[in-house]
């Protein structure tokens, strides 16, 4: 071996000299990436800005406002039977479940406890808008892959739930059904066997589901691993629902604090999963339409003869003091913060939605991942727009 | 049943012994209604000091929620020129009452911000109020306990005008950047109802036939 001559060592540090010239010239900056506000993964308008160096995410911001519409203030300007109609519209997929916090809250304040049929048919209602709440994310968990027949398949299935919905309440997607006391009706003739088949062709639906994406090569890449939320991390930014029983919480506000809500006389289970990922989130919502479909079976078998309303008076007033009252909705936890002055109108409502809590965490997850990625974990922790922007 | 609402009184009421005793006098007032729910409120240099010991040494790592209410009422009345208002006989002159009426576990100023956290191993939850003084409009920030309080505190700021110290980045989430006023606060007009009256109450006119009209229960 010669030792190296000055001239070769020198040759050598012009030459990463050189090099390093050429690396500070091609140096590039951060590129900002728009999603949205129009894009099929955001179910509504949620617009994303991602900073991103190369394929990564370096920050990620999302940008709501786009529909927010104000409810907390209208709230204040209507009578309480009116407000069922303005929560209607801030989880659209599962409108039902939206009433009923609200009028659970009214009715702790009232004192007035809705007949166990009511009761009854509440928790039916309350589980199909559930069912058709998250067929439709098990269909578009398959678009966000690529895989277009499971929204298909979605819409297809969730037709029967939403024709018995419809045959009720006679709303498709607004019902604006529940009232405090009870509900505005009872259940339509033949409705019971029409829906008993109506639950098994969605137990199928999950069954089809299950056959076309869990196993599947690329749905499995794609969703294993990615978007991890550490139990704690998501119980820190409020996660509820399926997304935080995925990463290991066994939490269900329909069997730990049942108010109002009768699952507590049913058969069923509480399904989490250890893993945290968008595969996990995915898992454990295919698993509850599954216990609610059963849920509902049993809840026909067992419901009650009787009326369907309390007395309560024409004019509603509801007395003063404060409630919260919160449900297990399809997207997570809803509730309803009433402050009551004793009038005809709420004096403060405070709308605690599952959605805004859900999304508030995406800044902090889809730090560091790739940007084909942002649209699976964005599609796995589902949300819809109104329930964030309300 | 009553077994098991009685253990929850029990666990409620020793959650509230342990909030006296190690906050002292920074809690101001509580408000406990057995079986159902607990509130307390707090001093405002006690609002950091309340999270932490409640996550830390009570467990309640759940955040659900913050934002505030403004107590005093709004000069507009209801802005519901309405027929009930006249077969209920109010007067719409006391209708523009500008004294503060606190509601549960009391207050002293005007806005108040309030936040629930929940132990979710037992199935607990406690709403924490503060009162802000309207010469001074802030609040230290929950952030750094519970890091989904970063989005409501930058709602509440931008709804009620209420700031944040220590916040990483206060600014518009729902109203766009220049927005000025604070929406949610009583005194801000709700310009639909300035421009058209409310039409929305005719339907709890009698009904035909309908004698009864205090307890009549199967329509409303």
């Amino acid at each position: 071996m010669t030792a190296i001559s000055d001239r070769d060592q020198l040759s050598y540090i012009a030459a990463q000299a050189a090099d390093a010239r050429v690396n500070v010239e091609l140096e590039t900056e951060g590129m900002t990436l728009n999603i949205g506000p129009q894009h099929p993964a955001t179910h509504g308008t949620l617009r994303i800005v991602a900073k991103l160096d190369g394929e990564q995410v370096i920050a990620a911001d999302p940008v709501m406002g786009y529909m927010h519409r104000g409810y907390e203030k209208l709230t204040e300007v209507r009578t309480y039977p009116q407000v069922t109609t303005l929560i209607n519209r801030i989880d659209w997929v599962g409108s039902f479940a939206n009433e009923v916090p609200f009028i659970l809250a009214a009715e702790k304040l009232m004192e007035v406890e809705a007949p166990p049929r009511a009761q009854w048919i509440r928790t039916i209602l309350f589980e199909m808008s559930r069912i058709a709440n998250i067929a439709l994310f098990l269909g578009d968990m398959g678009l966000q892959v690529g895989a277009v027949t499971p929204a298909f398949f979605a819409f297809r299935d969730r037709e029967h739930v939403l024709n018995q919905i419809e045959a009720v309440t006679g709303g498709r997607f607004h019902p604006n059904f529940d009232r405090i006391g009870g509900l505005k009706d009872d259940l339509p003739a033949g409705w019971i066997t029409e829906t008993k088949r109506a639950m098994k062709k969605m137990r199928n639906f999950c069954d089809e589901i299950e056959g076309l994406l869990q196993g599947n090569e690329i749905f499995e890449a794609r969703t294993r691993g990615i978007g991890v939320i550490p139990a704690d991390i998501g119980l820190g930014y409020g996660l509820s629902g399926a997304n935080i029983r995925a990463s290991g919480v066994d939490w269900d506000t329909r069997r730990d604090n049942p108010c109002g809500l009768v699952h507590n006389e049913l058969d069923w289970k509480v399904w989490t999963h250890v893993d945290g990922d968008s595969f996990a989130r995915f898992w454990v919502r295919l698993q509850e339409v599954r216990e609610s479909t059963k849920m509902v079976d049993q809840l026909l078998d067992g419901l009650p003869s009787g009326p369907v309303m309390a007395k309560v008076p024409r004019i509603i007033k509801v007395p003063a003091g404060e409630a919260y009252v919160e449900t297990e909705n399809p997207l997570g936890v809803m509730g309803y913060y009433i402050v009551s002055k004793g009038d005809l109108v709420p004096y403060r409502v405070k709308i605690r939605s599952a959605s805004f809590n859900n999304i508030s965490i995406t800044p902090w997850l889809l730090k560091g991942v790739y940007v084909p990625d942002i649209i699976t974990i964005l599609g796995s922790l589902y949300f819809i727009l109104g329930d964030i922007d309300r | 049943m009553d077994a098991a609402e009685a253990a929850v009184d029990r666990a409620r009421d020793e959650l509230l012994a342990q909030l006296t005793n190690d906050l002292g006098d920074g809690l101001v007032e509580s408000h406990l209604v057995p079986g159902d729910d607990l509130w307390i409120r707090v001093a405002r240099g006690a609002w950091v000091e309340t999270a932490e010991f409640l996550k830390t040494g009570l467990g309640f790592q759940y955040f659900n929620f913050l934002s505030a209410i403004d107590w005093m009422p709004s000069p507009f009345g209801r802005d519901m020129d309405s027929q009930v208002d006249i077969e209920l006989g109010h007067d719409e002159a006391s209708e523009v009452d500008s004294s503060l009426e606190h509601g549960v576990a009391g207050g002293e100023t005007r806005f108040q911000v309030f936040a629930r956290v929940n132990d979710i191993v037992n199935g607990l939850g406690v709403t924490v109020k503060v009162d802000i003084p309207d010469d001074d409009l802030s609040l230290a920030t929950w952030t750094g306990v519970y890091a989904g309080a970063d989005w409501h505190e930058r709602e509440c700021w931008e709804m009620y005008g209420i700031s944040f110290d220590g916040h990483p980045g206060l600014r518009n989430i729902y109203l766009p950047s220049g927005f000025e006023g604070n929406p949610l606060r009583k005194d801000y007009p709700l310009l639909a109802r300035r421009l058209k009256p409310w039409p929305g109450i005719v339907d709890v006119e009698q009904m035909p036939g309908d004698d009864d009209e205090e307890e009549s229960g199967d329509d409303s």
